[in-house]
């Protein structure tokens, strides 16, 4: 091989190799997709089943982070999901079981419920306007619609509190409904406002910033 | 190595015309329509609007400094044009130097006065301006400029708590009630108290003109006149993490009377919140502060 | 970059990689990133760090990987030898023999030959500067549509900080690394840098800042920013980890890349080579590297407050606990107002050298260029609250700093004064290097008008924070440096590499980065005055046209990259036109050089003349270290 071919191919190996990292590079930023579940279409209109646990499943990325699950329409099963699929204009009927403990508002103003329908949301069966801001363990909030709600902690002395996610009814929880509507088509984001990120700072590093787990989004369409 | 520039301008070696002369009119012709075109064109749709007192003021700041940076930008531009157009080289294959011309006494000093000048007007008439009425920026727990209160009528004060990632308000004269979206009287004095819960965001109310970053532990006081019934896009304007780019929401100046009846309303809305918040205060550390279980 | 096997008939392949180079250095670093994990993974035990167990991250370990990391890729190059040897007795070996050494190999170890490292700086820096760029790219794609989202608002986020941190962190030697190590010494008449070590640890130093800042996405990323603002950043998982080891390091790096010039400067000029005579753009790199080596260790307490608060609990910026969160503010524009203008400065000087070439012409105003540099240096340092306007810190102060931030346009306009006053009546030649030189002049014009908007605190009050600020300082590092940058690579890299770049892929380089640039960035004003603010993943929709306009441009300029890169290829590596001796008809003493330069440079000190541009006059005179100028003064 001549010395301008050895060059030739040495820069043909260089560019593909540069080729891959750039690829690789950009790869990473994309594939961080959280999962996704639609609302259940029931008799009784639309539902979103929505689950808060204390810890991610344990095969999760960050099993010791806390995070929300929810029921897809599809399989009717739990599964690891912050972004909801939700018809526009519609009221929906969320249903929220609260597996974890009380942590308390870093704003008690966040207590008070805002933007459901009568302004109120039912614990446990009982219809409430707001709670005492010290038993919240986290907050259901979408602040483009006003829609905020917040979730009643289990008690710390609770006998059989859920470890890892996914979490059976028979461990201890509140159970926590309410109905909204839902805006015109769109992407909104939601967002807890419970200091409930063990670990960091404020409470509000890692599950509380990564969309995924205290974060998300509806996907009004 | 090929000419980009063709000018149609010779450089006789005989007559060499008067290049100075030349340029500055070119200058004054290109520095007068462009002052004239910043001024009365261009002025007053300059940002923020006349939404507040403070907002127009700013606009007729932003009005001079474009107007004074016309003269500036023509000068260096005019001159770049004709020099690169008449000074270039016409014989680019031979290699002749220009004159050693090394510095010219006079037109140093010149300069520096001239840019001394306009740099301690600019100084000069930016404090006055910001001393007046503090402009509606944020100036800290101990304000140095204020606009004037009647006193028949003290301002409004409002209390903006920024936390991740949502402004909530608060009115220490209305019983401490806190409200999520904020509703302004047209034509009053408004007293910003932005202070935040937890990492640095910064209140931007742009029709208003005001920005006030809210600090953790600090009451950054920022003052605003409103003038008539207007809606205001308010932002987050400093990264406050993950929902920095969703932190926005609007906000009305409404008439004294609705927003009596707006605030009466919020007041019995949410009674139920209000009790539980904690008494009034400029400032507030909510637990957890550190990086606690 | 190249691993062009150029053929050299010396031991075999086997044996030339073995020994303290690259290889050894990325295999002890990874070594020393394991053993720190395995320490902070020990301390973990202990109620210390007990916090990050429940964070299901270990700053400690993270943090302690990263410096046995460096420390074992350090050694691994061979940074620990010599005093290793000293220190035992031994009599010292001196490195510089590896100057001598030929090929390729020479640029994946420590190499003392000042050359040899301003190469390394400039692919090494130019790699950053590529990965920084498609950062850019990527941003501009995620703003194409106001509320769908390519990216996550994390990965967006950490893209932007990315961005940020790599371009301010590695550009800051952009200039400095590649071409003031290469052509100080030539210019000042001496023979090699003053600590040729450290040289070559700044290089090495920069590349393992590099290299911990992109694995910073292997840890989610840090969503700051490049300002990395407290207390959000101790907020942000352990991807803050890796910010704060890359600037610290940069900090480091900096530092002593500053001293060794400076020291260099002061000490190692040759005889006749006065104050007055040094050429402009050693005057340039002068207040450079003061700046450097006063404003980065600020960077570096501010950083090291920030890891004690992430690793061992302290308060330093925890409001409510003694600390405060204007105290990083403060300390980062302490470091980071001087660090715009150790961005900007060397561009001034690269301008200044350059145009007395290309016009033909004496610099004009010499002393006022100078004492522009020296000003801007000295006023840097007095500027910095004006990042905290609206803060509500030191309200009262605000008029000072409004004035000394304006008074920076004083010397900044003496660069400007000079800059006009040596075209005039020039015989201006449109060189490539030519024209980067001049869309500085616009893109520095529009940059330090914009710039006054910035420091009036009435008008920063609606500017402050928005993208008006972001495409202030675009036109000024950007219009300002990177610009400088290219004209400084298309006017030495003949004598760098021994071969020609292509002029005719240059212009297209200029034209369409020049223009792209340019349309990129002004619409941002308008944005910004429109009220967008900066580091958003969504905007409003009646924003879209311009984020869209911007975005296409933002393509284009990325796409005016890839030409030059097409260029460095083709004109470098494939086609090789060997370059004149002095192909521009300079005057100033690097291009008296031959072609290649010979190891030390100069056979012996040279002794100079009293004229550092002796255009229009005598040409020469008795003294010079004269190495047969092709073609000089007729």
């Amino acid at each position: 091989m001549s010395a301008s071919g050895k060059r030739l191919a040495g820069i043909a190996v260089v560019a593909a190799i540069v080729c891959v990292a750039i690829a690789l590079y950009i790869a990473l930023y994309l594939t961080n997709v959280p999962g996704s579940a639609s609302a259940v279409e029931t008799s009784s209109g639309t539902n979103l089943y929505l689950a808060t646990v204390a810890s991610a499943a344990t095969n999760d990325p960050h099993p010791t982070w806390v995070s929300y699950y929810a029921v897809d329409a599809n399989d009717q099963n739990w599964r690891h999901a912050t972004t909801y699929v939700l018809p526009a204009n519609t009221l929906v009927h969320v249903t929220i079981f609260q597996f974890d403990s009380q942590t308390g508002l870093r704003n008690p103003f966040i207590g008070q419920a805002t933007g459901t329908v009568g302004g109120t949301f039912t614990l446990n069966g009982k219809t409430m306007e707001a709670i005492d801001p010290d038993t919240a363990s986290h907050v259901f909030a979408i602040p483009a619609i006003g829609l905020s709600v917040p979730l009643y902690g289990i008690s710390s002395t609770a006998k059989n509190p859920c470890s890892n996610a996914p979490c059976p009814l028979s461990n201890d929880h509140s159970t926590i409904t309410f109905t909204f509507r839902t805006p015109a088509k769109g992407l909104y984001r939601w967002q807890c406002f419970v200091p409930c990120a063990a670990g960091f700072i404020q409470g509000f590093g890692g599950p509380m910033q990564t969309v995924g787990y205290m974060d998300g989004f509806i996907k009004v369409v | 190595m090929d000419h980009p520039a063709a000018g149609s301008t010779g450089m006789p070696e005989v007559n060499e015309p008067n290049h100075f002369l030349r340029i500055v009119l070119w200058w004054l012709v290109v520095s007068v329509i462009g002052t004239a075109l910043v001024v009365f064109v261009l002025g007053p749709g300059l940002p923020p609007g006349n939404g507040s007192v403070e907002a127009s003021g700013q606009v007729t700041d932003n009005t001079v400094l474009l107007a004074l940076s016309v003269p500036v930008a023509a000068a260096v531009l005019v001159y770049l044009t004709y020099a690169l157009i008449v000074f270039r080289e016409r014989e680019p294959e031979v290699y002749v130097d220009g004159p050693p011309i090394r510095g010219n006494a006079s037109i140093q000093l010149w300069w520096l006065v001239t840019t001394t000048v306009i740099v301690l007007f600019l100084a000069g008439y930016g404090s006055i301006r910001l001393l007046a009425d503090g402009s509606g920026g944020g100036q800290g727990p101990n304000p140095i400029a204020a606009p004037a209160a009647s006193s028949s009528d003290p301002p409004l004060q409002v209390q903006v708590i920024a936390q991740q990632w949502q402004f909530n308000y608060r009115f220490p004269g209305y019983g401490g009630v806190e409200v999520p979206d904020l509703e302004l009287p047209a034509n009053t004095l408004v007293e910003f108290h932005v202070t935040s819960l937890d990492v640095i965001h910064s209140f931007w109310a742009y029709q208003l003109g005001v920005k006030a970053d809210a600090n953790p532990g600090v009451d950054n006081v920022a003052y605003v006149t409103t003038k008539g019934p207007l809606s205001v896009n308010i932002r987050c304007a400093e990264l406050c993490g993950v929902w920095h780019g969703y932190m926005f929401e609007t906000a009305h100046v409404v008439s004294k009377a609705d927003f009596a009846t707006w605030i009466r309303a919020q007041e019995t809305r949410f009674a139920p919140a209000t009790k539980t918040l904690p008494p009034y205060s400029k400032t507030y550390f909510p637990p957890p502060e550190r990086r606690g279980g | 970059m190249s691993t062009i096997a150029v053929p050299v008939a010396r031991p075999p392949l086997w044996r030339r990689l073995v020994g303290f180079n690259l290889l050894a250095g990325i295999a002890l670093g990874i070594i020393g990133y394991v053993i720190g994990q395995w320490i902070g993974g020990r301390f973990t035990g202990v109620n210390i760090a007990y916090y990050s167990k429940t964070a299901g991250q270990n700053d400690i370990a993270i943090m302690l990987g990263y410096f046995f990391g460096v420390v074992g890729f350090l050694i691994g190059m061979g940074f620990a030898n010599y005093p290793i040897q000293r220190m035992l007795g031994y009599p010292p070996t001196l490195a510089e023999h590896e100057a001598e050494e030929e090929g390729v190999g020479r640029y994946f170890r420590l190499c003392t030959d000042h050359k040899v490292v301003a190469i390394q700086y400039l692919v090494g820096i130019g790699v950053f500067f590529f990965i920084g760029g498609l950062n850019a790219m990527l941003i501009r794609t995620e703003l194409l549509q106001p509320n769908t989202h390519v990216f996550g608002a994390n990965q967006y986020l950490t893209l932007v900080g990315m961005h940020g941190t790599m371009m301010m962190g590695m550009m800051t030697s952009g200039i400095l690394g590649p071409f003031a190590n290469w052509v100080v010494p030539p210019m000042i008449g001496a023979r090699r840098m003053a600590f040729p070590r450290i040289e070559s640890f700044t290089f090495w130093l920069l590349m393992a800042a590099g290299v911990v800042l992109i694995t910073t996405i292997f840890f989610g990323g840090f969503q700051t920013g490049w300002t990395g603002y407290q207390p959000l950043g101790d907020q942000n998982t352990a991807g803050y980890d890796a910010y704060i080891g890359f600037f610290a390091l940069v900090g480091v790096s900096m530092t002593l890349l500053g001293l060794n010039l400076a020291v260099t400067i002061i000490s190692m000029r040759a005889p006749g080579m006065t104050w007055t005579r040094l050429p402009i753009f050693v005057w340039s790199v002068l207040a450079t590297a003061a700046l450097m080596f006063l404003a980065a260790p600020m960077l570096i307490a501010a950083l090291l407050m920030g890891a004690m608060d992430r690793t061992i609990q302290t308060a330093f910026y925890v409001a409510g606990q003694g600390g405060s969160s204007y105290l990083f503010q403060n300390l980062f524009w302490v470091f980071g107002h001087p660090e715009v203008y150790i961005v900007a400065l060397p561009g001034f000087g690269i301008v200044l050298e350059l145009l007395p070439v290309f016009a033909r012409k004496p610099l004009w105003g010499y002393r006022l260029a100078v004492s522009g540099m020296l000003g801007v240096g000295l006023l840097s340092f007095f500027v910095w609250q004006h990042h905290l306007f609206v803060s509500g810190i030191n309200a009262d102060l605000r008029p000072f700093y409004m004035l000394s931030t304006e008074l920076i346009s004083l010397p900044t306009g003496f660069t400007f004064l000079c800059f006009m006053g040596t075209l005039w009546r020039g015989r201006i030649r449109f060189t490539v290097p030519m024209l980067f030189c001049l869309a500085w002049a616009f893109n520095f014009l529009f940059g330090g008008i914009s710039g006054v908007f910035l420091s009036d605190v009435p008008s920063d009050v609606t500017t402050h924070g928005s993208f008006f600020s972001m495409a202030h300082f675009h036109y000024t590092i950007m219009g300002g440096l990177v610009f400088t940058f290219f004209a400084a690579i298309y006017y030495w890299v003949p004598k760098m590499t021994g071969f020609n770049l292509s002029e005719r892929l240059g212009k297209v380089h200029f034209w369409t980065m020049f223009l792209a640039f340019n349309s990129t960035f002004a619409p941002l004003f308008a944005l910004g005055f429109m009220g967008m603010p900066r580091r958003v993943v969504t905007y409003n929709p009646s924003f879209q046209a311009l984020n869209d306009w911007a975005s296409v441009s933002a393509f284009i300029l990325g796409i005016s990259m890839l030409i030059f890169l097409y260029n460095v290829v083709w004109s470098l590596l494939i086609k090789r036109e060997p370059a004149e001796a002095n192909p521009w008809h300079s005057k100033s003493p690097e291009w008296q050089l031959a072609t290649p330069v010979p190891v030390y440079d100069f056979e012996r000190t040279p002794v100079f003349d009293p004229d550092p541009y002796p255009y229009g006059v005598e040409p020469v005179p008795v003294g010079r270290p004269v190495v047969a100028p092709a073609g000089g003064q007729a």
